[in-house]
């Protein structure tokens, strides 16, 4: 086996790229800032604002579900993905960067600077029964959890990683002990992620409908997350492949991210259209108000998310050839990813740009595009922090032969 | 060829060949079944007696003889279909989708549990054809010309939905466990010496030959059917609790259903798989098969849809009291405080509180803690689809249509009768088919034999060593 090859330096284009992600990016979002206004006083860079509350979350999110997905593998003894372990570590690595953007907006929108969650304006809840009858788990309650989330994610992705490079540095780790140590911290993170995922999800992106509530709607965010982490990671293994790294890492282990991409794909769009033919079948007027809005303010969006985020993959990752085509998984994944940032989008603005909305722009992209070139720079430098094959691990010889 | 890590356990106990294999588990067909087996058989076909006693007696008089009133409408008939449909879905489960996942473990248990599966369909179908009121009719649940009648079914309804979906789901579960039998059958028909056994499972083997063609049909044939039964075991029990979730009823009107019904399904149908797997295992001694590995294995996913379930209950709590809606609050409030507040908390005991033990290695490799709080588990989620129905049902929106309800002893007869109808068809099951996917179970061997895994084991040190 090619040893130097272990060792990944990032490629002076992907770095440069990285950057001109980054620089087209902050243009767009000063540009952005200064060209979305409103003859509504109210309106207060309503769309700016969302915009990047969206980039920024949906980019911590692939993270999280990533790390989500490394503590699963552990869990669940899964052996077959071993090879590509350092490619999802390094995905969650971005985590406190997507955390800490996300944390700065909500310091930004508890001082006033936005109208994004209607209740941290306490004029609001004078007026607004419902407001007020929900305050008692805003407030100073949402800050706590808020902060608790964020320290017991980066924590549990920390500890993870850690393990895992502590028993790199080993000659021989004769009881597996690092091994155990992520399996006890992967099953701990299973269930704190499945309480945290909920609950954050109502706290950051449900709130922002305070009036509407859904019960499935932290497992429908959730499953955003997931299939947006798959395709990223399966993205990132192709790319590393394409460029000569992983040469250890077997067709069947791409073909078998190719399966999860299109499974997950089928999870989103379950819940998708559980929440919304049941909303739509009852008519209870609380409840369809928030499809309401979509449908008449972002139809031609609403159809796309669901086009793009299920039909297509169904249709192009049917077969078994396309799961273990390079291009085709580049291709179906870049479209994916595109049309999950879009649903993120539509969880969003109809709920703070509302009627306002005009259709997508550069606004929406440029800023995506800033968070993405960060995201690029981010996970490909910690990349080379490691080596690319996990050396003390007992599943490691399941993964290298993996055949199917 | 695959490779196995060292510290997998084996999942073939002792150092078993072939040859053993075969004997072990065709033992049950060949020899004189055990007396317990006849004890257990004889209960169980007097239940069934008696359950259909009281389905005949139902069908004579009306359902005027249950306990169903005009504000519970749906009860135990109801109640009892959820449970049994949700109990099949383990079989499903285990044969499609850990198929998928390659969960080899899944190979001492799939045959038992697909064939749960049907016979727990079967039961539903008892509860759904006759809660209609007048089953003779029940034909109209089809989609028929309108020259038969003047009616069309409403396709906008869930119930008829779910018409499709069970009767899906019913064909393709038959159809793949039958497909898994057929290589077992044929080993039956080579090892039987009375004529009319031989042309029996003759028959039953479609001609069977072994060859490398019939095998590589035979993979790819299960792989097909497990990719159609994975949306099945999905769409099911979403379509179940459309039932509920599609009407404008606080506490039915509640977007998580579907998901959590699943999960709810599989908790209960993995419960079922234990309590009956643990009986299978000691009188049919298949110990070195169904090991305390898989049991571990069992618990943990008891444990993990369990606590998916948990999270669901406390979701539809807190949304309840944060969408400030009073109908919701009310539901949730009277579940767990009004005159059948002891069936919801006996719920919450049986299936959030209780999995949790088996976070405990101690209790999840307990045979005999197992064996209880798989019942326990069943418990629950009978009253977790009662207290679905029947609280919410007693209480709607006018105050002055609620009522009380308690079941007749028809009812329970009936429930009782269908756990014996259950019991038996899987007793003669067990006694006249192999009750472990023995052709399958050989493909791990080389891997999960405990001799092989100790001697390639040695092997590689060996190896090691030399270097």
């Amino acid at each position: 086996m090619n040893t130097d090859k272990l060792q990944f330096t990032v490629p002076p284009k992907a770095k440069m790229a990285s950057f001109i992600l980054m620089a087209i990016g902050l243009i767009s979002i000063i540009a952005m800032f200064m060209m979305d206004t409103n003859e509504d006083p109210e309106y207060n860079h309503n769309r700016a604002w969302s915009n990047i509350f969206s980039s920024a979350f949906f980019f911590m999110g692939i993270s999280l579900a990533a790390a989500f997905f490394l503590g699963l593998q552990y869990a669940a003894e899964a052996g077959w993905a071993t090879t590509i372990k350092r490619v999802m570590e390094a995905v969650t690595m971005y985590l406190p960067w997507g955390l800490s953007f996300l944390m700065l907006f909500f310091i930004v929108s508890q001082l006033h600077l936005n109208h994004f969650y209607v209740w941290m304006d306490p004029t609001v809840a004078e007026h607004d029964p419902i407001v007020a009858s929900k305050m008692g788990y805003f407030g100073a309650f949402w800050w706590i959890r808020t902060v608790l989330y964020m320290i017991a994610w980066i924590w549990f992705t920390f500890k993870l990683r850690k393990n895992s490079i502590d028993a790199d540095k080993l000659d021989i780790d004769v009881n597996n002990s690092y091994h155990w140590k992520n399996v006890k911290l992967g099953a701990w993170f299973m269930v704190v992620f499945g309480v945290t995922s909920s609950t954050s999800a109502w706290d950051w992106l449900l709130s922002i409908d305070i009036h509407w509530f859904s019960t499935l709607y932290g497992w429908y965010a959730f499953s955003g997350m997931w299939i947006s982490a798959m395709v990223t990671i399966t993205m990132l293994i192709v790319w590393l492949k394409k460029l000569g790294y992983l040469d250890f890492v077997t067709e069947s282990t791409v073909h078998d991210m190719g399966k999860w991409m299109f499974a997950i794909s089928f999870l989103w769009t379950y819940l998708y259209f559980s929440q919304f033919m049941l909303i739509w079948y009852s008519d209870i007027p609380e409840e369809v108000i928030y499809f309401q809005t979509r449908w008449e303010s972002y139809k031609a969006l609403m159809w796309t998310v669901l086009f793009v985020n299920f039909a297509f993959p169904m249709v192009m990752l049917m077969s078994r050839d396309s799961k273990r085509n390079f291009f085709f998984l580049i291709f179906v994944g870049t479209i994916i990813l595109v049309g999950h940032f879009l649903d993120v989008i539509m969880m969003v603005m109809p709920g703070t740009v509302g009627h306002h909305w005009t259709g997508l722009s550069w606004m929406e992209f440029g800023t995506f595009f800033f968070f993405l070139g960060l995201f690029i720079y981010v996970v490909l430098n910690a990349l080379t922090k490691a080596p690319l094959r996990v050396k003390n691990h007992p599943y490691i010889n399941e993964s290298l032969h993996h055949s199917i | 060829m695959h490779a196995e890590s060292e510290i997998r356990d084996p999942l073939i106990l002792g150092s078993k060949n072939y040859r053993q294999i075969t004997d072990d588990i065709i033992a049950p067909i060949e020899g004189k079944a055990a007396k317990g087996w006849y004890v257990l058989l004889t209960i169980c076909a007097l239940t069934f007696l008696w359950g259909i006693g009281c389905l005949a007696y139902t069908i004579g008089v009306g359902i005027g003889a249950w306990g169903s009133n005009n504000a519970a409408d749906w009860a135990w008939d109801i109640t009892n279909f959820v449970w049994w449909i949700g109990i099949g879905h383990a079989g499903t489960l285990i044969s499609a989708v850990l198929l998928l996942f390659r969960q080899k473990w899944r190979m001492a248990i799939n045959r038992s549990a697909e064939a749960m599966t049907i016979f727990a369909v079967l039961c539903a179908a008892i509860f759904v054809t006759l809660h209609t009121g007048r089953p003779w009719l029940d034909y109209m649940l089809f989609p028929l010309p309108n020259q038969f009648g003047s009616l069309w079914p409403n396709f906008n309804s869930p119930l008829l939905w779910d018409v499709f979906a069970v009767s899906t789901y019913a064909t393709v579960s038959i159809v793949f466990w039958y497909i898994g039998l057929i290589p077992d059958f044929a080993m039956i028909r080579d090892r039987v010496i009375k004529p009319w056994q031989k042309k029996f499972y003759g028959l039953l083997s479609f001609g069977w030959g072994g060859s490398a063609r019939h095998w590589s049909r035979f993979e790819e044939v299960s792989l097909v059917l497990a990719g159609l039964s994975t949306p099945l075991v999905f769409s099911v029990h979403s379509i179940v609790s459309f039932d509920f979730a599609t009407s404008v009823v606080p506490g039915w009107h509640t977007t998580i259903f579907p998901p959590y019904f699943v999960s709810g399904a599989v908790f209960s149908g993995f419960a079922m798989v234990l309590t009956l797997m643990l009986v299978v295992r000691k009188i049919y001694k298949l110990e070195a098969y169904l090991t305390i590995k898989h049991i571990e294995y069992m618990n943990i996913v008891i444990i993990v849809t369990g606590s998916i379930v948990g999270v669901a209950y406390l979701t539809e709590l807190f949304i309840a009291w944060y969408s400030g809606v009073e109908w919701e609050q009310y539901a949730f409030l009277n579940r767990a405080t009004g005159p059948l507040a002891w069936s919801y908390w006996a719920m919450m005991t049986c299936n959030v509180i209780s999995p949790q033990l088996f976070w405990f290695k101690k209790i999840r490799t307990s045979i005999v803690a197992t064996f209880l709080l798989s019942i326990v588990v069943n418990i629950g989620m009978w009253f977790e689809r009662f207290v679905i129905i029947v609280p919410t049902l007693l209480r709607t929106f006018l105050p002055s249509t609620w009522n009380t309800y308690t079941p007749s002893f028809i009812d329970i007869g009936i429930f009782i009768g269908t756990i014996g109808m259950f019991g038996t068809f899987f007793l003669l099951f067990s006694r006249y088919f192999p009750v472990i996917a023995q052709a399958e179970l050989k493909t791990i061997l080389k891997q999960s034999g405990e001799a092989q895994k100790k001697e390639s084991a040695n092997h590689s040190h060996a190896h090691s060593h030399a270097h």
